[in-house]
């Protein structure tokens, strides 16, 4: 497989060669091992993946095998394209080295993320199949839906709601474990930490357990009816009920009790490192406790808190699992990304679902922008 | 402690408001996930006929069996997604770690044209959704493309590319906290970027490399959108598994919570043995795109 294009090294390696002296010998050898060692080793980790994918190999064994291909491949790749690079002229070889190092991740994301994204605006100006141009009609579909103005509406109730509350309680709970002392703080932490390990999936069906509604009459099973039903209502079919936007609000009190986690232990490092002396002077000037956090503390913190919310937001915007399982968009709680996941998938609009995700992709611009900015003034500090 | 001084100063703030916050948060916190266990272990007459709690509260009144986990594992199909989730797991994230190793190296020792610029493209990538990659990758995967849909190929090349752009960025981060003159000694010694990145930068950057490998491996493991998009039912992963069972109700929430529970359990123990490496990953400016 490998003989073939060892014949086009030959003369793609040739030019160094005529430099004359030992050294653009070895300088020729070197570059005509690093680019057969290149292809030697694509070949082979294709053969693999392709083999791989083509024979019913065990799950676990072929699980070890694309750890084991894919890692010394990884290394393979650099190995001979950092030779390849060395072997050039010295210095053209400094210069290309950082390229080098950065083109196997780039070229992975230029294939998978970066090409990919740029197709589907393409798509979006296309139709159900993407073989004819139909300018804006995708948009103006989507935009006079109103299953999508209504998804609209209520992912930026998500947008609002889930970011500042995740914040608001990672705050209280970062602020009152402080105060505790060092075990309880930690085993605090830990309650409150432990949600960020579980799926999406997995808390969807924890929470929907505690909304269980079962007919009047029934032992109620379900926490929340358990309650109310105690209390002296009738039991509700919490998920189904729309009106507030309660099903929804029920909904984000599931990525809430994920999420915070997060938030507390980002805002929990941020006031440990706010400066005693601060605090210490604001209490010589007699400020009572609410005082120096509102003053003190809050201020210096902010950057986190920012840091925090801009990332909830993120995951926010692409929330999917969640309301594909609770209720699959159905009682008016449908959001943009099952949307997109509904005409993608199951109605095959590919024109559609493009355009839907190009409006997600335009809504995260200011988040881009804002986050490049935020970095490049941390930089310059 | 040493700032014996600020808390007994402040003898008014040891009061016990936060600590009764915190346990009845903490209660909240967890009902739900013990009323999961509890019911997992039931059998499904008791699960109907009273709430989880009544069994909590009287544990020996009540029958407790295991057979609904042999039942998830066995007929729910919850053994081979077990497996599928793993095969498609470990290599999707320890893959990215070498790729992004490298860029990351790049990135932080060496200058060249462009850099700033490119740094931005995998800071905007951080947040660009990767639904956006979705209409043309299906295309390309699908049967008239490659023909690796329903296949981990397809989930290796995903979930490594789109853990690439954090990887880069928490391992960037981590490097620049490296002393400058290790880097710097090494070049005098006559040591290539090659070799310094080998001997040096790489043991030095196991902590990063272990707060990224949890990150994206709780990723990949509780990933649903992809594994349905591109893995599909055939070989399904554990959260398609539990979102197949979760749409048929009708086998009664003894099976549901089982299933799910299965779920959780190796990222709850990925989680807690290296909670340590997490909250670093975590601490050290990280967004998952």
């Amino acid at each position: 497989m490998s003989v073939a294009p060892a014949a086009q090294t030959e003369t793609g390696s040739r030019p160094p060669g005529p430099t004359g002296g030992l050294a653009g010998r070895g300088k020729a050898i070197k570059a005509l091992v690093g680019v057969g060692g290149l292809i030697v080793v694509i070949a082979v980790v294709g053969t693999l993946f392709q083999a791989l994918s083509l024979y019913d190999v065990p799950k676990l064994l072929s699980a070890l095998l694309a750890t084991l291909g894919g890692v010394l491949g990884a290394m393979g790749l650099f190995y001979f394209l950092n030779m390849l690079v060395e072997s050039l002229p010295q210095r053209l070889s400094l210069g290309t080295i950082p390229y080098a190092f950065l083109l196997p991740a780039f070229g992975l994301l230029g294939a998978f993320l970066i090409f990919p994204t740029i197709q589907t605006v393409i798509f979006s100006f296309a139709n159900d199949t993407s073989t004819e141009w139909v300018g804006f009609s995708n948009y103006r579909e989507v935009l006079s839906d109103a299953g999508f103005l209504n998804a609209i509406t209520n992912t930026l109730l998500w947008l609002i709601i889930v970011p500042t509350a995740s914040v608001a309680i990672g705050l209280v709970v970062a602020v009152l474990a402080d105060k505790l002392g060092a075990t309880s703080e930690k085993i605090a932490k830990s309650v409150i930490f432990l949600p960020m390990a579980i799926s999406m999936v997995g808390a969807a069906t924890i929470w929907r357990f505690v909304y269980a509604f079962a007919p009047e009459g029934r032992t109620q099973i379900g926490l929340l009816n358990a309650l109310w039903t105690t209390l002296g209502f009738d039991p509700v079919s919490w998920v189904q009920v729309s009106g507030f936007n309660l099903n929804d609000v029920l909904m984000m009190v599931i990525l809430i009790w994920l999420q915070v986690g997060f938030s507390m232990v980002l805002l929990s490092a941020a006031i440990k490192s706010v400066p005693d002396e601060t605090l210490e002077a604001a209490r010589i000037d007699g400020a009572t406790e609410l005082q120096i956090f509102w003053q003190v503390v809050v201020p210096q913190i902010r950057g986190t808190m920012i840091t925090v919310f801009i990332t909830v937001l993120i995951l926010v915007l692409k929330v999917f699992d969640i309301v594909y399982v609770m209720t699959a968009g159905n009682f008016d709680t449908n959001v943009i990304s099952v949307l997109f996941v509904q005409q993608l998938f199951q109605f095959g609009e590919y024109g559609i679902a493009s355009a839907i995700v190009v409006l997600l992709l335009l809504a995260v611009m200011p988040v881009v922008w804002y986050q490049i900015r935020h970095i490049r003034s941390e930089e310059a500090t | 402690m040493t700032d014996t001084t600020a808390s007994s100063g402040g003898g008014r703030s040891r009061s016990w408001v936060p600590g009764v916050v915190l346990v009845v948060g903490g209660l909240l916190w967890t009902i739900p996930t013990i009323g999961l266990l509890v019911t997992s272990l039931r059998p499904r007459a008791e699960v109907e006929r009273s709430g989880w709690w009544s069994a909590l509260l009287s544990p020996f009144d009540s029958e407790w069996t295991l057979t609904n986990y042999d039942q998830v594992l066995s007929t729910g199909g919850m053994f081979d997604s077990f497996l599928n989730s793993i095969a498609v797991t470990v290599p999707a994230t320890i893959i990215p770690i070498m790729f992004a190793a490298f860029a990351a190296y790049a990135f932080t020792f060496m200058e060249f044209r462009g850099r700033d610029v490119l740094f931005m493209v995998i800071i905007a990538l951080l947040v660009v959704p990767i639904q956006s990659t979705f209409v043309y990758l299906l295309q390309l995967f699908g049967d008239e493309g490659w023909g690796i849909t329903g296949q981990f190929l397809s989930m290796w090349l995903l979930h490594t590319t789109f853990g690439m752009p954090l990887a880069i960025l928490i391992l960037r981060n981590f490097m620049s906290t490296l002393p400058r003159s290790v880097i710097e000694s090494a070049k005098i010694d006559g040591a290539t970027h090659f070799q310094t990145f080998w001997k040096l930068i790489v043991p030095m950057s196991i902590p990063a490399l272990a707060a990224f490998a949890i990150f994206q491996f709780l990723w990949v493991w509780n990933d649903l959108l992809v594994a349905l998009l591109f893995l599909g039912f055939e070989d399904p992963t554990v959260t398609v598994t539990l979102s197949q069972l979760l749409g048929r109700l009708g086998q009664g929430w003894q099976l549901l919570t089982a299933g799910a529970f299965v779920t959780m359990v190796i990222p709850m123990i990925v989680f807690f043995a290296l909670q340590r490496f997490f909250v670093r990953g975590m601490t050290s400016g990280a967004v998952k795109g």
